[in-house]
């Protein structure tokens, strides 16, 4: 028996989604970013909705993100991402529409359109990758940095006096009255990466019965900005990211959580 | 049908603009352009054509609003003034690169700086010269009547859908602010759905039901691709030169001087003109109603038969510098405009001219520039 014989697609038990391009990706080996596409990807696929949806790409690793993703998609200056979508979905409501950005992107340049966005209540889906640093521009200090954190703009360690501390926008953001859900999740691990794409079906079927913006942040690792090895990095985020942007819902169906 | 009213610049803009079928206007509040978000609040045009009108968080926000809705496909348009068209032209240059149509109004004031809430035209170099970053240009009409505000609206979106490309309308405080009788045009119905994908489906992205992904973008990381991009985006441009200028000659046939102006100092230097005329001189206009692109031609053949010319603008000299191109020193080209938010007067304009142009009109001193530069 040869191994073509073998690999036939009645054999195969699980495969990429469809709605992944065959184009490789540009992301560092062990970047989450691959996942987190995937996920989104494959929950698009499955809720047959890939004909009737349009994602905004960032500015910052993700900007690539069109070529990796088998959809219409439209590729937005830094951080305007909130307000491209916004129009979009506003002229094409029966769309589904999501931009999916990272954390300088949403949470340093884009803030005003990020909050503007939420809080209009725009029916769109946001995916918020951070992983707490400017990996494409090679390792600067984003605004989700963690104290004390190096990073090649903050050499000695993030100050606070200084430079501000981390900010937590998707908490920020929760606190407003059109965001209908707010959940942050991770996807390094199956158990983690299985709930996360639970939480961004939510949100399309949040967009689907219209009830405004759902927001899904995904904590994620950044090995090659922050100089380490995939694993080393994965578990350095669970130790210092997470007790900071701790995982689970924050807003569920409009409602904070306790 | 037509109408007949008597409105504000900025009014019939606005009016035009749900006139002209227009699916989404994205705006922010900035004197003296203001009544035109204001005029499309009061008036519902969701209502009336299903028209989309927001007043985004900033400006920057605005013309993003606009990016995304012309990625779809959608006629989408922005109006501001001149320090709200420096934060758009960040948009405005990726509109350019991603090749999406859409039209920008700018009803300019006095500048640098937060300036003056007064008539200027002082943002003529950032409207034709480039303005945001990147090899690109801005097919630029000029309105000169409360009517053209209303007429170029239409005539905006033909363009930028004619080439893919960004289209600015730059008008002025004075054009924005005045009143004036106007004929509106009959309503046109908006592009339904299905019409906007048959006309550009090709590109636009609308969901990709029943073809091939649609991607818009302005990043070419190989730069063959993105000198493919640039020389497609030249040829562009060069086609509007050729199939789309736009000027007006008035009292050209026999004049020995000339005026160029566009925009409101064209109003005023018509006026300027019939002064002249009536003092014996024989002094023409030409208003170029595209300032990109620009009447060369016009101008390099009219300098054969003139003895000098002068550019008047409310700036300290902006246009002037592509007078003096298009003419190629064949004549003196003097400038002649105030500033700060101050109209020049039809007297003022004809006492440049004599002064500035026929005094010293034997006085071919560019000659000498030229000479120098060689």
């Amino acid at each position: 028996m040869e191994v073509s014989d073998i690999i036939r697609p009645e054999n195969q038990v699980f495969c990429k989604t469809k709605l992944m391009t065959n184009t490789a990706l540009s992301y560092c080996p062990g970047c989450g970013h691959g996942t987190a596409h995937n996920l989104t990807m494959e929950v698009i696929d499955e809720m047959g909705i890939s004909e009737d949806v349009i994602g905004v790409a960032p500015v910052g690793c993700s900007v690539l993100a069109y070529d990796f993703m088998n959809i219409d998609m439209t590729q937005a200056a830094h951080g305007r991402a909130p307000a491209v979508a916004t129009a979009i979905s506003r002229l094409w409501p029966e769309k589904y529409v999501f931009t999916y950005q990272g954390d300088g992107d949403l949470a340093a340049i884009g803030t005003a359109e990020t909050i503007h966005a939420c809080n209009r209540g725009e029916n769109i889906v946001i995916i918020f990758v951070n992983n707490g640093i400017y990996g494409m521009t090679g390792g600067q200090m984003a605004p989700t940095t963690l104290a004390g954190m190096k990073s090649s703009t903050s050499p000695y360690g993030r100050d606070i006096e200084t430079m501000g501390s981390p900010l937590k926008i998707t908490e920020l953001i929760a606190n407003l009255p059109g965001v209908y859900y707010v959940t942050r999740h991770a996807v390094h691990t199956h158990k983690h990466a299985r709930k996360a794409k639970k939480a961004i079906q939510k949100a399309f079927e949040n967009t689907r019965l219209g009830k405004g913006l759902s927001f899904i942040e995904i904590v994620s690792n950044c090995n090659s900005g922050w100089k380490m090895g995939p694993n080393e990095s994965n578990i350095w985020m669970e130790e210092n990211m997470f007790p900071y942007f701790p995982l689970g819902d924050i807003k569920v169906d409009g409602i904070l959580k306790k | 049908m037509s109408e007949l009213k008597l409105m504000k610049g900025n009014e019939a803009l606005a009016e035009a603009a749900i006139r002209a079928g227009v699916d989404g206007y994205f705006g922010y509040p900035i004197t003296p352009q203001t009544e035109i978000i204001e005029y499309l609040m009061a008036e519902r045009p969701e209502l009336r054509t299903g028209m989309v009108v927001l007043q985004a968080e900033s400006e920057i926000a605005a013309i993003n609003m606009v990016y995304g809705a012309a990625s779809t496909g959608k006629k989408a348009m922005t109006s501001s003034s001149s320090p709200g068209i420096s934060l758009k032209l960040e948009g405005i240059s990726y509109l350019a690169g991603a090749e999406l149509p859409a039209v920008i109004v700018n009803v300019v004031r006095g500048g640098p700086g937060l300036g003056t809430i007064q008539p200027s035209q002082a943002d003529y170099f950032q409207s034709v010269k480039g303005g945001g970053h990147g090899d690109y240009k801005l097919y630029v009409l000029a309105p000169a009547s409360v009517q053209e505000m209303a007429d170029f609206v239409e005539d905006a979106f033909d363009i930028a859908f004619k080439y893919r490309a960004p289209v600015l309308i730059l008008s002025d405080g004075l054009i924005g602010q005045m009143m004036e009788k106007v004929v509106l045009k009959p309503q046109k119905p908006r592009w339904t759905n299905e019409e906007l994908i048959e006309k550009s489906g090709d590109w636009a992205v609308t969901g990709k039901k029943g073809r091939e992904r649609n991607i818009i973008t302005s990043l070419d990381l190989q730069s063959e691709k993105m000198e493919a991009r640039v020389r497609r985006l030249m040829k562009k441009y060069e086609q509007m030169e050729k199939e789309d200028l736009r000027f007006e000659k008035i009292n050209c046939d026999d004049a020995e001087y000339l005026i160029v102006a566009y925009g409101s100092s064209a109003r005023i230097s018509q006026k300027a003109v019939e002064l002249g005329r009536a003092k014996g001189i024989k002094v023409g206009l030409l208003r170029p109603i595209t300032l990109f692109p620009y009447p060369k031609k016009a101008l390099f053949e009219l300098a054969d038969q003139v003895k000098g010319i002068l550019s008047v603008e409310l700036n300290a000299g902006q246009m002037v510098e592509d007078v003096r191109l298009s003419v190629e020193f064949k004549v003196p080209v003097e400038h002649f405009g105030r500033t700060g938010g101050i109209i020049h007067t039809p007297e003022e304009i004809l006492e440049a001219l004599e002064q500035k142009i026929i005094k010293n009109g034997s006085i071919r001193h560019h000659k000498t520039r030229e000479s120098s530069i060689l």
